[in-house]
């Protein structure tokens, strides 16, 4: 950007001496509301298909899987309302100098995102509460605007990520951004799409995977697995298990973009000092020394993933002053945490889809089902472990080679005690949440779930034994 | 008009419905707090809840809205505001967090004692969001927030006369426009009981915030000059005039259980003290900042300009709905219920795996991998992502999940 680093302050040079616990504090808030985002991103669209199957069929059993759901989906809401307020107050209670510097150029994709927030908000209040309100053809369509708003929202907010790690669309003068197209910066920008849809598919898997995992969890421990129980299971996984592979072929589409737009991060991500021509890949280890020790390395891997040439140029740590370049571990482990757990997945998925191409049913062994319940909660580690990598491997920039983190911060003191509250306060929300979400799976069924397909269940009264036998 | 100042009515307008709308949600959770212990507590507690579940959420966005015009169009500004009054903000957040917790909770809650814990356990938020973000209002009108990272005295910005004052009369009219709000909602419930206990309670807390609102002019002489010659001369005098009135009309209505108009009523109160707030304010936004410095770049402004009414097109019919469906009880009592629904005849789902399906997500993902991993332009990739995005679709009809699950008895 074409100005020295250290004058890009709107209001004050700031002397914080807890940068660390603000970026601390500002990852809990992020891996706190992540994983509700995947929700709000995949569950409404599951939700509204079950609908759309018990409009199709009929069958009771869509309909009643499609009811519990959506009081698990509001109360999730509800929760991603809140936490995602508190990250919009963060912008301003952490980071007043990055607001105050860039509001101008990044706002605008925020602002926007208050009004797709605005729609999910109120459709989602219309399909929760409408059930026994509206029609069954205008209850079915409530549900849509919800899934393109869940869009529409992780688009705006994943631009203004994307710009601060490829920022564009200003020149900076006297520390103001100035000349800013605000569009160009958010939309028009390469970083976008695959950051976007990285984290959109991502949604699919970790909202698949944890809502098959309780269905799975249940089969284990108690043996439950009638009808309603394999539905809810199946179609989850179903969706992880190809979204898994696929998000494989992202990754590696996204890693080369951030090849070219972000080398120092991908050489924090690989550990890599030194500019190499024909760069090895090492798998484990760790960093130290500015090299990898006790790793596997993979002769030329690197340059080949990144460039599509074994003996591209991998541009080192070495190309940056020590305080421009990222802490390494963080980066590396996140980032081969985020890619191991992503390989097993996909395995898992191919196998599901495999077996489901050979035998034409769902698996039978414990141990499937064993590791699609280490699938939920591991899906939740590789999604959180990716945002580290992008979100570490950014540092020590806020705004990737314009502002630096330690820029950004705010001058309040005594931030450890707003640290610890809020950290205490996401563990007691965090702690409600496990309760409310085995209260709600113990909750009697408006019918018992063990009433075998076909058999109409009390409560759907649309249902006779015509149609029953359909089933 | 500058364009410069028409974000400043957005916010001021996100205010007026955040104090509205937002307001009556913490009202509730106050009346919660306080009702009495036993049958008829449990039943104020209970009304409470269901009148304010269905639109908690959209009346909340109404508080991101007001920070992300502000952020975008005045940039500065905010990162003065919220470094400096870190300390409220940071306490309405706290508030938010447990105030959006208590209603995710109270699904969870199979008893009235359950619920009971769980209202009033939380209710405590309802007191402290609105006080602490009135004490921020107060501290930018006192011109106690001056330009800088954390510029300002992180306590006393935000505790002087002015800002309590606020802080208080924010407390006071959300409890009474929840309750006025949960009166009409009472009567259309047809329940005589809980119309009159929120009646009682609409005159109290409207009595007492009025009462706060004419002793706060006194204060604001005393401590915040400018803002009283503001306010007392010109379109601020204009906006005071009308707020008094409105806010009298406003508790006469109530007192004649003239519940809906009054709501409104006292809605034109709490949009004439904004209006008055914002007259007798600019063109100062904090000392030593006016609003045509703070503005962002023309070209920022403009995009803020038609994101919001193009926002608005699609937010304000969609609110309507809403409200139409929740509040009014209008098509809860003509629409059909749901429950009837024909099913089609015969409409089971389509049997048996669909290998060709199968096979085009197969290679639809081929195609996918191919273009994405080796072209290097930038079209070929995107054209690539279609494919995989269509492999997902095609493959999870190729799976076909609800046959497979309904293929296996247990």
């Amino acid at each position: 950007m074409g100005l020295l680093p250290g004058v890009v302050v709107s209001l004050a040079p700031t002397h914080q001496h807890y940068l660390l616990e603000a970026r601390q504090m500002q990852a809990l808030s992020f891996t706190v509301h992540i994983p509700l985002v995947c929700f709000g991103i995949a569950f409404p669209a599951m939700v509204v298909y079950l609908e759309w199957l018990h409009h199709r069929t009929g069958q009771p059993v869509y309909r009643q899987i499609a009811q519990r759901w959506s009081k698990v989906m509001v109360a999730l809401f509800a929760v991603g309302v809140i936490t995602g307020t508190i990250l919009s107050f963060e912008m301003g209670l952490l980071w007043p100098n990055f607001t105050a510097t860039f509001g101008s150029v990044f706002g605008l994709g925020f602002a926007i995102e208050g009004f797709s927030f605005f729609t999910e908000a109120i459709f989602l209040g219309i399909y929760i509460y409408g059930w026994n309100r509206l029609s069954p053809r205008a209850h079915l369509l409530s549900g849509i605007p919800v899934i393109i708003a869940g869009f529409l929202g992780s688009m705006t907010v994943i631009s203004v990520n994307a710009w601060m790690n490829h920022p564009s669309g200003f020149r900076l003068h006297d520390g103001h951004a100035i000349d800013v197209n605000p569009l160009q910066a958010l939309f028009g920008n390469p970083y976008l799409w695959p950051e976007l849809i990285h984290m959109y598919i991502a949604g699919y898997i970790v909202t698949g995977f944890l809502v098959a995992a309780a269905y799975a969890l249940g089969r284990v421990r108690s043996g439950r697995w009638g009808r309603y129980e394999r539905t809810a299971l199946a179609i989850p996984l179903t969706i992880a298990a190809i979204a898994s592979p696929v998000q494989v072929v992202l990754g590696d589409w996204i890693s080369r973009e951030v090849a070219q737009t972000q080398p120092i991060k991908l050489a924090a991500m690989e550990g890599l000092y030194k500019t190499t021509r024909g760069a090895p890949e090492h798998i484990l280890g760790w960093y130290t020394d500015d090299q990898v020790k006790y790793g596997i390395a993979i002769p030329k891997l690197l340059s080949l993933l990144a460039y599509h040439n074994p003996n591209a140029v991998v541009k080192g740590l070495d190309t940056v002053p020590p305080k421009d370049r990222p802490p390494v571990n963080i980066t590396r482990i996140s980032f081969q945490t985020m890619v191991g757990i992503g390989t097993l997945m996909a395995l898992l998925g191919v196998f599901f889809l495999g077996f489901r191409w050979r035998r034409r049913r769902l698996p039978d062994s414990p141990w499937f089902y064993r590791a699609v319940i280490a699938a939920g909660p591991l899906s939740v580690v590789a999604l959180v472990a990716g945002w580290v990598t992008t979100e570490v491997g950014r540092q020590p920039w806020v705004v990737y080679d314009v502002m630096r983190t330690s820029q950004a911060v705010t001058n309040v003191p005594d931030l450890p005690i707003g640290y610890g509250t809020l950290a205490a306060v996401y563990l007691g929300v965090a702690l409600a949440v496990l309760w409310l979400l085995r209260r709600l799976a113990r909750a009697p069924m408006d019918t018992p779930p063990e009433a075998g397909p076909g058999t109409p269940r009390p409560g759907d009264a649309d249902t006779g034994p015509a149609q029953a036998g359909a089933a | 008009m500058h364009l410069y100042v028409v974000p400043v009515i957005f916010v001021l307008a996100g205010l007026v419905f955040y104090t509205v709308l937002g307001g009556a949600d913490f009202g509730a959770g106050i009346w919660q707090l306080i009702a009495p212990r036993g049958e008829s507590g449990d039943r104020i507690r209970q009304h409470a809840h269901e009148s304010m579940a269905p639109v908690w959420e959209a009346n909340h966005v109404w508080l991101i809205f007001v920070l992300t015009v502000t952020w975008t169009a005045y940039p500065t500004a905010f990162g003065s505001i919220a470094s400096t009054l870190s300390v409220p903000l940071f306490i309405a957040g706290i508030g938010i967090i447990l105030r959006g917790a208590a209603y995710a909770l109270r699904a969870g809650a199979s008893t009235a004692g359950e619920a009971r814990r769980i209202d009033t356990g939380f209710a405590i938020s309802s007191v402290l969001t609105p006080f602490a973000l009135g004490t921020c209002i107060g501290a930018i009108a006192s011109r106690r927030v001056p330009v800088g990272n954390a510029a300002g005295h992180l306590i006393s910005s935000w505790t002087g006369p002015t800002s309590i004052l606020i802080g208080v009369i924010a407390v006071l009219s959300a409890a009474y426009l929840a309750a006025v709000y949960m009166a009409a909602d009472a009567v259309r419930h047809d329940d005589a009981e809980l119309v009159g206990a929120f009646r009682t309670r609409a005159l109290i807390a409207g009595a007492l915030a009025g009462a706060a609102a004419i002793a706060g002019l006194a204060v604001i002489h005393a401590e915040a000059k400018p803002l009283y010659h503001g306010l007392t001369t010109g379109g601020g005098l204009v906006a005071l005039i009308v707020s008094v009135a409105a806010g009298m009309a406003a508790i006469g209505l109530v007192w004649f259980r003239r519940f809906e108009p009054a709501r409104y009523v006292a809605a034109l109160t709490v949009a004439a003290v904004v209006a008055g707030w914002g007259l007798a304010q600019q063109p100062v936004l904090l000392p030593h900042l006016t609003i045509a410095q703070a503005a962002a770049p023309y070209d920022t402004l403009v995009a803020v300009v038609v994101a919001v009414l193009a926002g608005g097109v699609i937010l304000f019919p969609s609110l309507a709905l809403l409200f139409r469906l929740f509040l009014t009880g209008h098509l809860a009592q003509s629409a059909p219920a749901a429950e009837p629904h024909p099913p089609h005849p015969g409409g089971s789902l389509p049997r048996g795996a669909r290998p060709s399906v199968a096979r085009l997500a197969l290679a639809a993902f081929l195609a996918g991998l191919i273009l994405v991993v080796f072209m290097d332009v930038e079209w070929g990739q995107l054209i690539g992502v279609a494919c995989l995005i269509a492999c997902v679709i095609l493959g999870f009809l190729a799976v076909d999940p609800p046959a497979l699950a309904s293929g296996e008895e247990p």
